[in-house]
Parts: C-alpha cells; structure tokens; sequence
C-alpha cells in the first residue's frame, strides 16, 4: 500500500512520535495506513482503543455485542457512566472520535462466529484477542492462523495477566501454547472470580505496544515469549514459547484446516473423563461465598438430616437425601442450586441423582458445610 | 509456583516448596502434600492435562525432557494454566 501522507494537523499531533528515529515520518505513516480489528470493548479493548487511536492507528474496527452495565466501569475505562445502558461499540465509538477524528473507526455489532471471523480477519493487518472466553480464544487464533494474520493476545484473571504474539510467519500459535481448553468450570471468568480493575489497563496497553511494534516494524515484538504478569508482587516473568510441530493448526501436519464449533470444542466433551464432566457440578466454599456475597440467586439444598440442619446450616433448603426421590418435585430446575450435605460425600450423590433426574444447573459444594465453617465461617460449629 | 486457579487446593499458598531430583518427582511429592490438586494435574491415565503446562524456569518440559526432565534446589517449577478473562 502507497504511503498517505500526513497533514499540517496531524503532523502537530504526532509530534512527540515524529521525532523519534524509532517511529519518525515512516513509522507514522505505517500508522496511518494500518488497520486492527479489537475482538471486544471490554476491559483489554478500552485502553486498546484509546491508545491504538491516539498514537493514530488510521482503521480500527470493533467487534463487541455487549451493552455497558454499571459494574465495567471499574475498569472498562473507554466508557462513561452516562453510557451506562448503551451499546459498548456506541460508547467506544464516540470516545475515539473525540480522541482522534483521524481515526476510522468500524463497528461490528455481532457474535464472532465460525462463519463470519474470516471474512472480517481478511480485511485488518492485525487482530487484537481481548476476548473474556475460551472458545473466542480458540476462535480468534484458528482464524489468525488461516488467514495470516497476527493475533496479539492478552488474558487476565484476579490479579494476573498474560500477554504475547501469537500466529506471526514462523512464530508459535495459541494453540502451540494450550492444545485444549480446560474443563468447562475449572478457570472461573472474571464475572465469578473477579478482577483487579487496573489489570486489563496494564495488560491491554501492552497489547498496544505490541500491535504498533508490529505495525511499524521495530523493536523486538514479544513472538515466541509468554509474559506474565503480578500485579500483587508487581513482578513480570518471561517464559519461552516455541511453535510445536505437532500443532493441530499451524503444524507440520495440520488437521485444522477451517474453523470449527468451538463452542463443542470447549464445551464438555463425551470423550472427556469424569473428571471433566464433574467440573460443571461442582463449587468450592470460596467461590460460594463470593457469589452469595454478590447477592446472586442460588437456591442452597441441604440433603442432611434435621438433627445435623439444628447444628449448623446455611439456611438451605433441607430435604434427606434419603428423602429427595419423593420430594424431587419440591425442586425448580430453572434456578441455580447449590447441593451440600457435611463433607460433599451425599450432596454428590445428591446431585447424581438429580442429573438423572434433568437438572442441570446442579452444583455440589465441594467439603460440604465443614469446609465452610473451617474457612469462611470459623464462628460456626462443627461436629 | 502455583497458578491462581489452583491455589485454593493449597492453602492459597502460591509457591510450594517441593523435593524431587526431576519435575516429575516433584509435581508428585506436591500432589502428596495437597491430595486434590492431583486429579487437577493428572488424568486418569497418569498423564499432565494438555491444558496445564509444566516450565522449568522459563523452559516448557514439552521441550526437555518432559516430566524426567532433571532439577536442582535453584530451580522453580511453575505450573502455567489457560486463563481467559478479558472482556467482562
């Protein structure tokens, strides 16, 4: 592509980037021409837009179907809390512009599926993963590989962060890194487990750094090398990343060869052992605690006997175990439930049963209500 | 290192200090010391989990000598899980 040239005004603007050799007119105008596609509004795509719009990305397209809710404004710092109730792509949409109106911005307001990621992935040079889920993960990078595009990831959970290049020429992929997603269950999102609101600041502006790195062709981008983040032990550790020959995608002998439903991908496998299956069914006590302390609606099943109930409970639901084939019909199966009984040996037969029996958002409190008084409530007694 | 995910099964402790002359020996020693992370690490078959990666330092074992790989007292082992937050 011919090199646009910069006007008097954004000569101005760019001033601080012109004068330096590393960037200087060239990079500036490699800037200008480029185009990154933002999978995601979010809390890695706020400081991604800003800082991608600001430093005069010419064409950034966003995918995001979300509306803006009260509780992202804790870190999803490109909206306001006037835009609390509007399309995130709205909000984004206009903060750029009022940043930049050398910026074109296109919206996508859309799922990014199987049929449409590579249609859109053809037209941007580089794409951005700010995506909160598995399968988008392995969405994002199957489709970067197949159509050649960089995917500049990054990941966050609580107070830790991941970042690094995926899917460059002769660089590692996703899935060199990871294979298979884990279990459905086993890494809660950040909605159940909470984030610190800084992190996708520090992890989307690296990501940034990243994407213009590439873009104007400097530096030494972080391809090959999977950075870590703590933000507890501010501490950034760096480990070694190769592509794997035997990658399903981007290997020797690739079995992928379009995209897939990932969706089935990572979602629970018949394939898989118990111990995937059960990972759907289980909670731990802190993850319980958190999520009633969020004043969430779970129905707590308690399938001990009344002596053991007058002991201690949870204010749960209480139906014998022995007792809950009879009075099954007393249960909704819309509503989340959480089984226990007192060390999670009945409530996961508890749950067994009511599986058979077509529930499905069924959850065996792992521990039972000892664990609960032994690290979330030391007042309670135990027996 | 014990990655976030899994620090529940330890105390939230988020580094273990293990004995072991290779990765192997130590994963297993720790497994030892907190019964239910093993069926986190481990299938049923005795193998890793494809999602969960083993460094030695800052080197995937994929690319040593797997779960033989040798170790010292200097060295750390980090287990390394997906995570996928971003958007929400």
């Amino acid at each position: 592509m011919n090199a646009p040239e910069l006007s008097s005004e954004e000569i101005r603007r760019y001033g601080r980037h012109l004068i330096m050799p590393e960037v200087g007119m060239d990079g500036q105008k490699k800037l200008k021409a480029a185009s990154v596609l933002l999978i995601g509004a979010g809390g890695l795509g706020s400081p991604l837009g800003l800082y991608l719009a600001a430093a005069g990305v010419g064409r950034i397209g966003i995918v995001d179907f979300d509306v803006v809710d009260y509780s992202n404004l804790q870190r999803q710092i490109i909206h306001s809390t006037k835009d609390v109730g509007r399309p995130k792509l709205a909000s984004a949409k206009e903060r750029i512009e009022g940043l930049n109106p050398f910026v074109k911005v296109e919206t996508y307001e859309m799922h990014l599926n199987s049929g449409n990621a590579l249609e859109l992935f053809s037209k941007y040079d580089v794409v951005v993963d700010g995506t909160d889920n598995f399968p988008t993960r392995y969405l994002v990078n199957d489709a970067c590989v197949l159509t050649g595009k960089p995917n500049v990831y990054g990941s966050i959970f609580r107070f830790e962060g991941q970042a690094s290049v995926f899917a460059t020429k002769d660089g590692p992929c996703y899935r060199c890194l990871y294979p298979e997603p884990p279990p459905p269950g086993l890494v809660p999102s950040c909605a159940e487990g909470g984030v610190l609101g800084i992190l996708p600041g520090i992890i989307g502006t690296i990501q940034a750094n990243e994407t213009v790195k590439l873009i104007i062709g400097r530096g030494e981008p972080l391809i090959g090398r999977l950075l870590l983040f703590d933000a507890m032990k501010m501490k950034f550790r760096e480990l070694k990343l190769r592509r794997n020959p035997d990658c399903p995608v981007c290997g020797e002998h690739r079995t992928i060869t379009g995209l897939i439903d990932y969706e089935a991908f990572c979602g629970v496998q018949p394939g898989w052992d118990a111990y995937a299956r059960e990972q759907q069914y289980e909670i731990s006590v802190d993850d319980l605690k958190k999520r009633l302390d969020n004043k969430e609606d779970l129905f707590i099943l308690d399938v001990r006997e009344p002596q053991e109930y007058q002991i201690c409970n949870l204010n749960g639901y209480l139906i014998p175990l022995r007792d809950l084939p009879k009075r099954i019909n007393e249960l909704d199966t819309a509503k989340e439930i959480i089984v226990h009984c007192k060390v999670g040996g009945r409530s996961r037969q508890a749950v067994e049963f009511m599986k058979q029996a077509g529930f499905r958002k069924i959850k065996n409190l792992v521990g039972g209500i000892d664990e609960w008084a032994e690290r979330i409530d030391p007042a309670m007694p135990r027996y | 290192m014990i990655p976030t995910p899994l620090r529940q099964f330890t105390n939230n402790s988020d580094s273990v200090s293990v004995e072991g002359q290779s990765v192997g020996q130590a994963l297993n020693n720790l497994c030892s010391l907190h019964a239910p992370l093993r069926r986190h690490l481990y299938a049923d078959d005795g193998k890793l989990r494809s999602f969960v990666n083993v460094y030695v330092n800052d080197e995937d074992i994929r690319y040593l000598q797997k779960e033989a790989t040798a170790i010292s007292d200097k060295d750390v082992v980090s287990i390394i899980p997906s995570i996928a937050g971003g958007l929400e």
